[in-house]
C-alpha cells in the first residue's frame, strides 16, 4: 500500500511538471499604489523559451520580480502557479528552492559578504531542501571551478565580496555562474545580455544553453534580437502597460528590431 | 526634593565615602600616590559626577548607575576567583602569557610560559612599592582629574589594577592577556588603575577582557595610562562581555613619542552600559594612532564610544572606524573628535562610524567633531546611521538563502570592516565567532554560561 501511493505521488508530480511549468492568470500588482502590471496571462511548459519584450517602463522587471517575490510589489489580483504549486503565498526563497531563478536586471554589490561563502550558502540550501547531505568542501570547490569555466568568470571574482567592484559584463556573468550553481528549473533573465559586449554575451548564452533541458524552461527579457539569435525562443511576447498585448514565434523579435516599437504603440493607442 | 539636590546628594554619598575610608586608602600606598589621591579628591569635589549638562556626557547618563548601594573594595582580599575561571573567558586558546584581576586587585598567579627578559606584569600597588620610581615617572601624568570627573574619582581610591613594562627594544612574541574579573559577594563599586609602559622601540600586543562571573550589579571605573615610546609599537584589544547589570566606564590615556604605532580594537560584546573614553596624544613626529570599535547592543544596553585624538606634531596618522549593531530599545553614541594643533602639519586624520539599526525603537547619536589649527592637513570624516539594505537582503533570499540567516549574513558583512582589523590570526577567527554568535541571538560568552542577560 505503501509503495503504492508514494508511486502514484511520483507520478503526479511528473505529470504536473510534464504539463505545464508556470501559469500566470490575469496578474495585476501595484507598487506604491500605482497600478503596473495590468491582467498578465501567460504560460510556460518545460522545455519553452519566451522571449518577452517591449519599451522601458512597460513592466517587465516588475513582471519578474513579483515572480521571484520581491515585498514592494503588491499583488492585486490574479494567481500564479509554478509547478501546480501556488507561487505567490511562498517566501521568495522557498521559491528559489523549488527552482525559480531570477538573474537581476541590476545586481547588488552586497560588501562583505564573501562570493564562495554566499554561493556555498546558497547551494546547500537547495540542497537541504531537496532532502540532500550538504557539499562538502571539496566538492563545492569542484562544482565552483566547473561553473566558472562554463561561463569564463574569472577566479580572483570568488575572492572578493559578492558584485563589489565588479564591471557590469562580470555582474552578468556572475548571474549566469549563480543560476548555473543552482540548476533552476525556470530561468528569469531580466536584460542580462544589457551592456554586454558581442564576446560577453555569447559567453552567457553558451552558459544558459548549456543548462537547457526538456524539464527546464526560461523566460529571457530583452530589448535585442542579437541575445535571440543564440538563445532561441519558442514563443515572442511584447509587453506593454503592463500587459501582453503580443505573442508570436520567434520571427516577431525580427519585426521588432526592425519596426521599434512605435507600430505597437498606435496600433494600441498612445 | 529637587531633582539638583538629589544630584548633588548622589555625589555627596561618594564624597563622604571617601572621607569614612580616607585611612584605609591612604594605608599602604605611597607618597606619591596619596598627594594624587588628595589632590583628586579635591577635583572630584570641584566637578560631581557628570551629568547630562556636561558636553561630554551628552548621551549617557551616568546617575542611575551611581544610585545602587554599593559595597566598596579597598583593601586586597584573599584571592577568591578560581584559576579556572579563565575558561569563563572566550579566548583561551589563545597562546598568549595570561594574567587575572578581580575587582580591580591584580591577582599573583602562576603562569605557563615567560615573558621577555626584563617585561613586568605585576600588580601596580606592588610595583608603587618595588619600584616607586618607575611608576612615579608615569603616574597621573595624562590623565587628568581636574578636567575628567571620572578620572577624579578613579584617581582618589585608586589602589591597584596592572602594571607592564616591556624595556627598550624588547620584542614579546607572545600576545599578553589580561583577564578582568568582577565577582563579589555584594553590588560593588569597582576602581581599576593599570599602567602600562613601553620603552623606546618596544612592541607589544595586550589583549583585555572583561567579565562579569555572578549576577550582582557592577560599576567598574576604570582609567588606563599608556605611555608609548619612540618607534615603539603596541597592540591593544579589548574585549567587553559582561551582564547588563554591569555599568562599565573605562578610560584610556595614550601618549605615543615618535614613529610609534598604537593600534586599538574594543569590541564591546555584552553589557549594561559601557562609556569607552580613548584618549590619544600622537606627541611626536610620524605617529599612527588606529582606533576601532565594535559595538553589540540590544535590549536596553547602552554603549558610548567618546574618542579624542590630539596631533601634537607634523606628519602623523590616525584612523578610526566605529561601528554598532543596535537592536531592541538599546541606545548607541559615538563622539569623536580630531584635534589638529598648530605644529601638526602634514596630518592625515579619518573618521568613520557606521551604525545598524535592526529596530525602529534603537537610536544612535553620532557626533564627529574637528579642530584643525593647522594649515596642510587631510581630514576626513563620515557617519551613518541605517538599516539593512533591503535590496541586497532579496537579492540572497532570491537565491534559497533563509531571510534570518540572509540578515546574519548583512549583519556579519556590515562588521566585518572592523573584524579584519585584528591582526592576531588567532584572536580574529575567535572574535568572528562571537560575532556570529552574538548577531546569532546567542550569548557570545563563555561556553558554559551560567547567568541569564536578561535583566
Ligand atoms: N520599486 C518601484 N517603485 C516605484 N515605481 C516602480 C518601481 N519599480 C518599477 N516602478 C515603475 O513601474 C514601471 C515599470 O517599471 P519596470 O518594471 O522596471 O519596467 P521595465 O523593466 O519594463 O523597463 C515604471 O513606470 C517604473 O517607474
Ligand atoms: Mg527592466
Amino acid at each position: 500500500m505503501l509503495l503504492y501511493s508514494s508511486f502514484e505521488r511520483v507520478g503526479e508530480a511528473f505529470l504536473k511538471r510534464a504539463t505545464i511549468m508556470l501559469k500566470i492568470k490575469n496578474l495585476y500588482a501595484s507598487v506604491d499604489g500605482q497600478e503596473i502590471l495590468k491582467g498578465i496571462n501567460l504560460e510556460i511548459k518545460p522545455g519553452e523559451v519566451h522571449a518577452i519584450m517591449g519599451p522601458n517602463g512597460s513592466g517587465k522587471s516588475t513582471l519578474a520580480n513579483v515572480l521571484a517575490g520581491k515585498q514592494e510589489y503588491e499583488v492585486t489580483a490574479g494567481e500564479v502557479t509554478f509547478l501546480g504549486e501556488n507561487l505567490l503565498d511562498k517566501a521568495p526563497e522557498t521559491r528559489a528552492k523549488d527552482g525559480l531563478f531570477l538573474s537581476f536586471q541590476y545586481p547588488v554589490e552586497i560588501p562583505g559578504v564573501p562570493m564562495a561563502n554566499f554561493i556555498k550558502t546558497a547551494v546547500n540550501e537547495h540542497r537541504v531542501h531537496r532532502g540532500e547531505k550538504e557539499l562538502t568542501a571539496g566538492q563545492f570547490l569542484k562544482l565552483m571551478r566547473e561553473k566558472m569555466e562554463l561561463v569564463e568568470m574569472k577566479t580572483k571574482l570568488t575572492n572578493r565580496s559578492v558584485n563589489e567592484g565588479f564591471s557590469g559584463g562580470e555582474k552578468k556573468k556572475n548571474e549566469i555562474f549563480q543560476m548555473a550553481m543552482l540548476e533552476p528549473k525556470l530561468a528569469i533573465l531580466d536584460e542580462t545580455d544589457s551592456g554586454l559586449d558581442i564576446d560577453a554575451l555569447r559567453t552567457v548564452a553558451n552558459g544558459v544553453n548549456a543548462l537547457k533541458s526538456p524539464e527546464t524552461s526560461s523566460i529571457v527579457i530583452t530589448h535585442y534580437q542579437r541575445l535571440l539569435d543564440y538563445i532561441v525562443p519558442d514563443f515572442v511576447h511584447i509587453l506593454y502597460h503592463g500587459k501582453i498585448v503580443k505573442t508570436a514565434g520567434k520571427e516577431l523579435a525580427l519585426e521588432l528590431e526592425e519596426k521599434g516599437y512605435d507600430w505597437i504603440k498606435s496600433e494600441k493607442g498612445n | 526634593m529637587s531633582v539638583l539636590v538629589e544630584k548633588a546628594d548622589l555625589s555627596l554619598k561618594y564624597i563622604a565615602h571617601y572621607n569614612k575610608v580616607k585611612e584605609t586608602l591612604f594605608e599602604g600606598s605611597p607618597d606619591v600616590l596619596n598627594a594624587q589621591r588628595k589632590k583628586a579628591f579635591q577635583d572630584f569635589v570641584m566637578q560631581g559626577i557628570p551629568t547630562n549638562k556636561n558636553e561630554k556626557y551628552k548621551y549617557t547618563n551616568l546617575h542611575p548607575h551611581f544610585l545602587p548601594n554599593f559595597s566598596f573594595i579597598h583593601q586586597k582580599e584573599a584571592q577568591k576567583t578560581d584559576p579556572n575561571a579563565i575558561f569563563h573567558c572566550d579566548v583561551p586558546q589563545l597562546d598568549s602569557y595570561v594574567k587575572t584581576t578581580t575587582n580591580g586587585w591584580f591577582n599573583e598567579s602562576k603562569t605557563e610560559g615567560d615573558l621577555p627578559e626584563g617585561v613586568i606584569l605585576e600588580s601596580l600597588e606592588k610595583m608603587m612599592k618595588e619600584q616607586p620610581g618607575l611608576v612615579e615617572k608615569y603616574y597621573a601624568k595624562i590623565a587628568k582629574s581636574d578636567t575628567d570627573a571620572m578620572v577624579a574619582l578613579n584617581t582618589a581610591f585608586a589602589k591597584d589594577g596592572y602594571f607592564l613594562y616591556v624595556p627598550k627594544n624588547v620584542v614579546c612574541e607572545q600576545p599578553i592577556q589580561l583577564i578582568n574579573f568582577l565577582e563579589a559577594p555584594k553590588d560593588s563599586f569597582v576602581t581599576q588603575r593599570n599602567l602600562v609602559v613601553l620603552e623606546q622601540g618596544a612592541d607589544v600586543k595586550l589583549i583585555l577582557c572583561d567579565h562579569t562571573l555572578n549576577l550582582n550589579r557592577y560599576l567598574c571605573n576604570a582609567v588606563t595610562e599608556i605611555f608609548v615610546g619612540e618607534n615603539a609599537n603596541l597592540d591593544y584589544y579589548t574585549l567587553q562581555n559582561q551582564h547588563n547589570r554591569t555599568a562599565n566606564i573605562s578610560s584610556v590615556f595614550v601618549q605615543q613619542e615618535r614613529d610609534s604605532v598604537v593600534t586599538s580594537h574594543t569590541s564591546s560584546f555584552h553589557g549594561g552600559l559601557i562609556r569607552n573614553n580613548m584618549e590619544f596624544v600622537l606627541n611626536g613626529e610620524n605617529t599612527e594612532a588606529n582606533v576601532f570599535g565594535m559595538a553589540f547592543l540590544d535590549k536596553k544596553q547602552h554603549v558610548d564610544n567618546f574618542t579624542q585624538i590630539i596631533h601634537k606634531k607634523p606628519n602623523g596618522r590616525s584612523n578610526q572606524v566605529y561601528k554598532n549593531v543596535l537592536d531592541n530599545e538599546a541606545t548607541g553614541a559615538f563622539s569623536g573628535l580630531i584635534h589638529v594643533v598648530r605644529d601638526a602639519q602634514n596630518t592625515n586624520a579619518f573618521q568613520q562610524n557606521n551604525n545598524l539599526l535592526l529596530s525602529d525603537t534603537a537610536t544612535m547619536q553620532t557626533k564627529p567633531q574637528l579642530i584643525i589649527d593647522a594649515d596642510d592637513v587631510k581630514c576626513s570624516h563620515g557617519a551613518t546611521v541605517g538599516q539593512i539594505d533591503e535590496e541586497a537582503l532579496f537579492y540572497l533570499r532570491a537565491r534559497g538563502i533563509n531571510e534570518d540567516k540572509a540578515r546574519l549574513m548583512m549583519m556579519n558583512a556590515f562588521m566585518h570592516e572592523v573584524v579584519r582589523k585584528i591582526s592576531v590570526e588567532a584572536l580574529r577567527d575567535r572574535i568572528d565567532e562571537l560575532v556570529e554568535r552574538r548577531l546569532n541571538g546567542e550569548v557570545a560568552k563563555c561556553h558554559e554560561c551560567a547567568y541569564q542577560c536578561e535583566v
